[in-house]
């Protein structure tokens, strides 16, 4: 890999399985500093597992994943709290805390991390949500939001305490076009803004293509294509084409494993 | 041949995996009961789940032990006036609040009103990764989430229990007094020379508080332990109610026969 | 605001918790925080004290003054042994006091009634047996006295 020399993570070997199916299998994916990195796969494959691994909420069974040299499966419960630190994580569903106002979500994290006074705590909250533009939010519950309302302040929440490395996990799936122009914006920007690392899971092509500046594609397990989104818009390994362009059937099959058709059909006779 | 031995693997699996359900439940409700303190003021927690498992659950308490100890004070009265002992009536009210129907009918009602309540809440907030999203941030869900909510459990179930006692026993005097005219003298010096207080009142709230540890524990688990989907959620609602029932009714027997089996 | 309602409201329940569990120890179980006051032990032996349990009350003259914490056998003369606790401030029990095993009502609970012999006797102290004992009637022997007496005439 000759295009990163900075590396903030960097995961080797990586295994990790649910019963006697592996979700990852041998897995080597380095994420740059500083920039956009997107994992894209079809839905089922990993992509959320890979991030809770990366955030330690779960053990893998073999490989290591280090964060600035930390290994992350094999840190204690008090380094992992203050790698935390180091980590914001915008989920699928938002998970705002709903039993708090807005305001309250994303000071969160800051009365857990630091000691700040209170007015300092509101500084940054206002600065935050001011950033994803929702400061006129600030008293609202999380009942009380749209659904892209609701991810930007996940999002202001993820960066409150200007972590090094930022989670997206599917930032667009249910988003109305206009709410995911704002999104891929925010990202961008943010990401330019702030000098943070971004790590998107997405299997929206065409909003991660224009802002990822390195893809992954993972796959039954396994990494199946990696590069800039150029490299990848050239690649005509017949898997990646499939993905990229949406098609319908391919080496990912669209019929579920199943007995032949005829045969069924006759069968109910 | 092939079948038995299916179903013996059957058996041994649901076996082996009810085991382990037991073993994380116990593993949860040791890490939420041995919490460190966390990076926050725990008290504000406790009081906001304090009202709603103790607070919001006093009104449904307090109806049914009004009801609960008229329906005692009439059917004790048409059964003893046959004996001439209807001045008995207060001290068979109390008697049976005290010792069983108290403890044990508030435990139902608060594993029906609060325990699924508590279930559907946790289970909602596992589903829309809230746990998951605290757990990145750098708290542990079984502290600042699952603790709480067990201490006020804990806490509410014998107050209640007092409070459906005392209304029961008021419910008892409305309906054997003024409405039956059990002399009131009678009805209350009866009462006070056959209920004891470490006896029967002190064993009553022992009750409770061991009713409390296994309802609020059922479910405060059930809903860490559901499957994040609506489904999971309903079905770990169902599983708390009917888990904690069972659990009450069998330990008040264990427990009565501990408390007053050698009487 | 919010929080104010929430304390507010756990207040109130903590307050009806405390009133009820008032009501339950003063009123329904006549619990008394100046029963403290100390009480001695005397002793009675039986021929039989059928159905008298630990915690039956001992009442003189109808009023309750103590109560029964141990019955056994007694090893010498193999009778009932009953230990009974009598509040302090009953100080004129004589030493010719008899006690006999009552019931209260016609299938009521058994208890101990006390009557006093002559005033210039000597008081009953810690540890004291009353000689004078009066057994509890056992139906079941009644009822065969009866018919054997029916029998024999
Ligand atoms: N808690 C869990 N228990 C068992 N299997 C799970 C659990 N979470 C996810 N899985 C399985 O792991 C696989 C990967 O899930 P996930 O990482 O969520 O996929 P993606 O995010 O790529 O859609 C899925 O097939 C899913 O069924
Ligand atoms: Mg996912």
């Amino acid at each position: 890999m000759d295009f990163i020399d900075d590396i903030i993570i960097d995961i080797k070997q990586l295994t990790f399985s649910r019963g006697d199916r592996y979700i990852c299998k041998n897995i080597d994916i380095r994420i740059p500093r500083g920039k956009v990195t997107a994992i894209m796969g079809p839905s089922g494959t990993g992509k959320t597992t890979l991030l809770k691994l990366i955030g330690g909420q779960l053990k893998p069974d073999a490989g290591s994943i280090l964060l600035d040299g930390d290994d992350i499966p094999r840190l204690g419960r008090h380094e992992l709290f203050n790698v935390r630190e180091k980590m914001g994580m915008l989920f699928q569903s938002g998970a705002l805390f709903t039993d708090m106002t807005v305001f309250e979500n994303v000071a969160f994290p800051l009365r857990v991390h630091t000691q700040l006074p209170e007015d300092m705590v509101r500084d940054i909250v206002l600065m935050k949500l001011q950033a994803v533009g929702l400061r006129g939010a600030a008293e609202l519950m999380p009942s009380e939001l749209s659904g892209g309302m609701g991810r930007r302040v996940a999002l202001a929440r993820a960066i409150a305490l200007d972590p090094a490395l930022v989670m997206y996990d599917e930032p667009f799936t249910g988003q109305d076009p206009i709410a995911m122009g704002v999104l891929v914006n925010l990202i961008k920007t943010l990401n330019k803004a702030l000098g943070h690392s971004s790590i998107i899971v997405s299997h929206d092509i065409n909003e991660t293509l224009s802002i990822a500046d390195y893809i992954y594609i993972i796959a039954d397990g396994g990494v199946i294509a990696h590069g800039t989104p150029e490299q990848l818009k050239q690649n005509d390994a017949e898997q990646v084409r499939q993905f990229m362009q949406g098609l319908p059937d391919g080496p990912v099959p669209f019929h579920f494993p199943a007995s032949d058709y005829a045969t069924e059909l006759m069968e109910g006779r | 041949m092939q079948s038995v031995i299916a179903n013996l693997a059957l058996l041994g699996r649901s076996t082996i995996n009810r085991l382990a359900a037991i073993g994380r439940s116990g593993m949860l409700l040791m890490h939420a009961v041995i919490a460190r303190p966390e990076p926050f003021n725990s008290f504000p927690l406790l009081m906001r789940q304090l009202y709603s498992v103790g607070v919001l659950s006093m009104v449904i308490i307090m109806v049914s032990g009004l009801f609960i100890g008229m329906v005692l004070a009439l059917q004790g009265y048409t059964i003893l006036v046959d004996y001439g002992s209807e001045q008995a009536v207060g001290q068979m009210v109390a008697l049976s609040l005290v010792r069983e129907l108290a403890p044990v009918v508030t435990a139902l009602l608060f594993a029906g009103r609060a325990g699924s309540a508590l279930t559907a809440e946790i289970g909602l907030m596992k589903t829309t990764e809230q746990l998951s999203g605290m757990e990145m941030i750098g708290v542990d869900p079984l502290r600042r989430i699952i603790a709480p909510r067990f201490w006020a459990g804990l806490i509410s179930l014998p107050i209640l229990t007092m409070i459906f006692s005392a209304v029961g026993i008021w419910g008892g005097l409305l309906v054997g007094v003024d409405w039956l005219g059990i002399y009131e003298g009678s009805f209350w010096a009866n009462m006070q020379n056959s209920v004891d207080f470490f006896d029967d009142v002190v064993n009553g709230l022992i009750k409770s508080l061991v009713f409390g540890v296994v309802v609020t524990w059922v479910a405060v688990f059930q809903g860490y332990d559901s499957v994040p989907t609506s489904e999971g959620i309903s079905q770990a609602t169902t599983k708390t109610v009917v888990y904690s029932s069972l659990a009450v009714l069998g330990l008040d027997f264990i427990l009565t026969a501990l408390m007053f089996g050698d009487l | 605001m919010r929080i104010r309602g929430i304390e507010l409201g756990v207040g109130v329940f903590m307050l009806v918790g405390a009133l009820s569990l008032a009501m339950l120890a003063i009123n329904v179980s006549g619990l008394t925080l100046s029963k403290q006051e100390g009480s001695y032990k005397i002793y009675a032996l039986f021929e039989n004290v059928g159905g008298l349990t630990a915690r039956s009350k001992v009442t003189m003259s109808g009023v309750a003054i103590g109560q029964v914490t141990n019955i056994s056998i007694d090893r010498q003369k193999l009778m009932a042994l009953v230990e009974m606790e009598i509040n302090a401030d009953t100080d004129y029990l004589t030493s010719d006091s008899s006690a006999s095993i009552l019931t209260a009502g016609l299938l009521g609970e058994k208890y101990i009634g006390i009557t006093t012999g002559a005033a210039d006797d000597e008081i009953l102290q810690q540890g004291d047996f009353i000689e004078d004992t009066q057994s509890s009637l056992v139906l079941e022997e009644l009822i065969g006295k009866f018919l054997f007496n029916k029998a024999s005439e």
